[in-house]
This record gives C-alpha cells, sequence and structure tokens, in this order.
C-alpha cells in the first residue's frame, strides 16, 4: 500500500500544474457563487460554508475523474491487475492520495472564502479537522466510482452522477460543521457534527475497500 | 452463463399478481375514497394518505429486495440475481417517484408549501437520485459481466447510504407527520389502508417479475452472438405468446 500510495503521490507531483487549474476552477465556483446570492455581505457570510464545500466538491469530480487517468492510458490498469498485490492496497493507496490532495485543496480555498465572503476565522485547528474529515468522505467512495466511471462512455456525466446523491450526509454535516467554525458555535453542538462524518468516512472507508477487489475484476 | 432467466417455471404468476393487485387497488381506493370518515383536521387532503402509506412501505421493501440482490450477485456471480436487481431498482424508482409526487401533492395544502426538508422526504429523493444513477451506470457499460457486478457495487453503496442520510437529515431539520401504526389509527382509517398496501404489493411484485424476465432475456440476446443466439432467443420468444 506504501508502495501504491508513493506512486499516486509522485503522479501527482509531476501534474501540479493539473492541481493548480482545479484550484483555479474551485476559486471560480467560489466568485460565481457570490453572483447567485448578490452583494449582501452578511449573506455571503452566512452561506460561506456551503459555498466552500459545494466549491470542494465541483472541483473534486475533476481531480477524482483524473485520478485513473493513467491507469486508463497505455491500458496500465492490467498491469496494475497482474501484480501479484492486494487489489485493496492499490485501492486504498490512489484514496488516500485523492485524500491529501482534496484537503490541499480544501485548505487552498479557505483564503478565497476568507477574502470574497468576509468569513474568517481563529479556529483554524478545528476548520482544518473538518475540511481533512470531510475530504475523506469523498474521496473513498470517489475514488471507487472513478474506478468504474473511468472506463466507460460518458465518464464526466457518470462520475457526478453516482457521487452526489451518495455524499449527502457528509456534505451536510461538513457544511454545518464548517458554518460552525466559522459564525460561532452557541450550542456546542459541532462535536455531534464531527462524529457524524467520522460515522461516515469509517463506514465507506472500509466498505469501499471490500468492494473494489470486485470492481477490478474482469 | 446466462440459462438462468429469472423465474421461467412459473411464466402466468406476474399476471395473477398484476390484476389481482389492480382489483384489490381498486376496492381499497374506493373504500379510502367513498367510505372511509373524514379526517377531523386535514380533511379530504388526508385520504392521499391512502396511497402514499402503502406506496412508502413497498418502496422500502423494494429498496430492500435490490439490495439483497445486489448482494446474491456479488457472493453467487448468478445472472438470475443480475436481472432481479436491475427489475428492482427499477420499480423502486418509480415508487420513490411516485412518493415524492404524493407527499408534493398532500405537502402543499397542509403545510403549504410543495416541499419540505423533512428527513424521509430527502431521503427518498437522494435514493431515487442515487438509483437513477446505478441505472443510467447500466445503461452506459456495455460488457455485461463489469455491468452486473459494477451495479451491483453501487447499488450496496447507495443502499447503505440510506439510514445515514435519514439520521443525517433528521438532525439538520425536522417537521413531518408523526408516523402512525395501524394500533394508532381507527379500524375505519386502516382496512384501506391494508388493502392498498397488499394491492401496490401484488403490482410492485408482478412488475419486478416481469423487469426480471425482460431483463434476463435481453441479457441472453446481448450475451449469445453468432449461430446459437436463434437457438437460444426463440424457445424464448415463443413464451411471449
Amino acid at each position: 500500500m506504501i508502495a501504491a500510495l508513493r506512486k499516486e503521490l509522485l503522479l501527482q507531483w509531476r501534474s501540479r500544474s493539473q492541481f493548480f487549474s482545479v484550484f483555479i476552477f474551485g476559486a471560480t465556483a467560489l466568485l460565481l457563487f457570490s453572483f447567485g446570492v448578490g452583494p449582501n455581505a452578511e449573506i455571503l457570510r452566512q452561506f460561506s460554508a456551503g459555498f466552500l464545500w459545494l466549491g470542494l466538491l465541483l472541483s473534486s469530480t475533476l481531480t477524482l475523474a483524473e485520478s485513473f487517468h493513467a491507469e486508463m492510458e497505455n491500458r496500465a490498469m492490467e498491469g496494475l491487475i497482474l501484480l501479484p498485490a492486494d487489489p485493496r492496497a492499490l485501492y486504498y493507496g490512489k484514496a488516500v492520495a485523492n485524500w491529501i490532495q482534496l484537503t490541499l485543496l480544501g485548505s487552498a480555498l479557505v483564503p478565497v472564502m476568507v477574502i470574497l465572503y468576509d468569513a474568517g476565522t481563529t479556529r483554524l485547528l478545528s476548520l482544518l479537522g473538518v475540511i481533512i474529515l470531510g475530504a475523506a468522505g469523498l474521496s473513498a467512495p470517489g475514488t471507487l466510482y472513478a474506478a468504474m466511471t473511468s472506463q466507460v462512455r460518458a465518464k464526466q456525466t457518470l462520475l457526478p452522477l453516482l457521487l452526489f446523491p451518495l455524499i449527502v450526509p457528509a456534505l451536510l454535516a461538513s457544511v454545518k460543521a464548517t458554518s460552525l467554525v466559522i459564525l460561532g458555535d452557541p450550542m456546542q453542538s459541532l462535536n455531534s457534527w464531527m462524529s457524524l462524518l467520522l460515522a461516515f468516512d469509517a463506514i465507506y472507508w472500509s466498505l469501499c475497500g471490500l468492494l473494489y477487489p470486485r470492481v477490478l475484476e474482469d | 452463463m446466462t440459462q438462468n432467466t429469472a423465474n421461467q417455471r412459473f411464466p402466468r404468476t406476474p399476471y395473477i399478481l398484476l390484476g389481482l393487485g389492480a382489483l384489490l387497488y381498486v376496492f381499497g381506493s374506493y373504500w379510502g375514497l367513498f367510505i372511509a370518515p373524514k379526517e377531523q383536521y386535514m380533511g379530504d387532503v388526508q385520504r392521499i394518505m391512502y396511497v402514499h402509506v402503502p406506496t412508502a412501505w413497498n418502496w422500502m421493501l423494494a429498496v430492500i429486495f435490490a439490495f439483497v440482490s445486489a448482494v446474491i450477485f456479488l457472493f453467487t456471480s448468478n445472472y438470475k440475481w443480475d436481472s432481479r436487481l436491475e427489475a428492482g431498482l427499477e420499480v423502486s424508482s418509480l415508487l420513490a417517484f411516485l412518493l415524492c409526487c404524493q407527499g408534493s401533492i398532500w405537502a402543499k395544502p397542509t403545510w403549504g408549501v410543495w416541499w419540505d426538508w423533512d428527513p424521509r422526504l430527502t431521503s427518498v429523493a437522494v435514493l431515487l437520485m442515487a438509483f437513477l444513477g446505478v441505472i443510467a451506470l447500466r445503461n452506459f457499460v456495455e460488457d455485461a459481466a463489469r455491468r452486473a457486478i459494477w451495479s451491483s457495487v453501487a447499488t450496496i453503496i447507495a443502499a447503505v447510504d440510506l439510514p445515514i442520510v435519514y439520521f443525517s437529515v433528521k438532525w439538520w431539520n425536522s417537521l413531518h407527520q408523526q408516523q402512525s401504526s395501524p394500533k394508532t389509527v381507527s379500524s375505519d382509517f386502516y382496512i384501506p389502508l391494508r388493502v392498498n398496501a397488499f394491492a401496490i404489493l401484488f403490482l410492485m411484485t408482478g412488475f419486478i417479475m416481469l423487469r426480471a424476465r425482460l431483463a434476463s432475456r435481453r441479457l441472453a440476446e446481448e450475451t449469445s452472438v453468432g449461430p446459437e443466439a436463434t437457438s437460444l432467443g426463440e424457445p424464448m420468444a415463443g413464451e411471449l405468446g
């Protein structure tokens, strides 16, 4: 698994210009969301958490779809399957790499959010925690679905079609937790949302790892 | 591998179920519309419950059926269950769509809004979208083996999401009629409810059986190319008449 993870991270490092363009895409989405609301600073600040996560979600479809690009070119996937390695290791390597990438992307979008929506916070550590857990929720099912959709026609449509309904609980919990961090948390309910996220992550990281070997079979 | 056509042994069963279901449905709906007393607070609008609640029960059953088919297919690789999965996915999507429509029709006069972010309504809508995604996936994968495995995997992942969506939306926001059980409802109300529940159950089972049969025929046609195609196709085509 470590070898698979190293391979993924190396590939991502080599294509860092792609990461940069996805970041620009996410930042543009954040800019566009504010046009949907109008220049009302108070409302924008209230919705900032939702916008951040929608921006990250939209960008994630790009990075997830791209994560199987190398395997699809030159039919490298078949070579990987033939390796005497556990397919689960391949899955977790790629999922962890996607997780790291989405966490970086989410953290990179935070300053954009702070500037555009005036949604600053001093609890940066909590915010980072929410982003890490939320990105984990996106990347576990996202990697599995990307493995399927990367091999079919209409992959750009199918990946979001499958992924978006699925991650509703993770999205909901992330948005709620982020807005509690930004807008203050009078009821001390941040922890319950974090545990919901954690439960979602635990379920899907184990379930998707369990099912991934079947997806690779032919 | 695909000779296992689903439910060939009893070719007439689905038609009998459909006929029985339609009869019961007419009877139950008549009872619900004309015989059952008017509800005290909600008036005639409440009568939509006689279809809405049975649809909801049967939708749950259809989702469980699709989930179980997916699990059994992954364990056995028996294509009968792939066809059943396809049928379960489509029928449960239809029921979910009906549920959302009925819910909206009921919500507008009662709550004054078409849509409400209630946990049950939202979970049904989310699972409807997820299952439509799986159906779309099935349509885009040409290889039968891959299609079967991938859609089973996607169905399991989507069905596991259902309770999580339900509880997360419940925490998020709630305002729905408390669930009624037959014990809390007077007998005048629950007879049409029960009759319609069985009516929709029979209709649903009939549709699932027919749809599964169609799916296995398509699969047989797809996987048998060349001269065998005619020899495999003929007895099945004969059965249609």
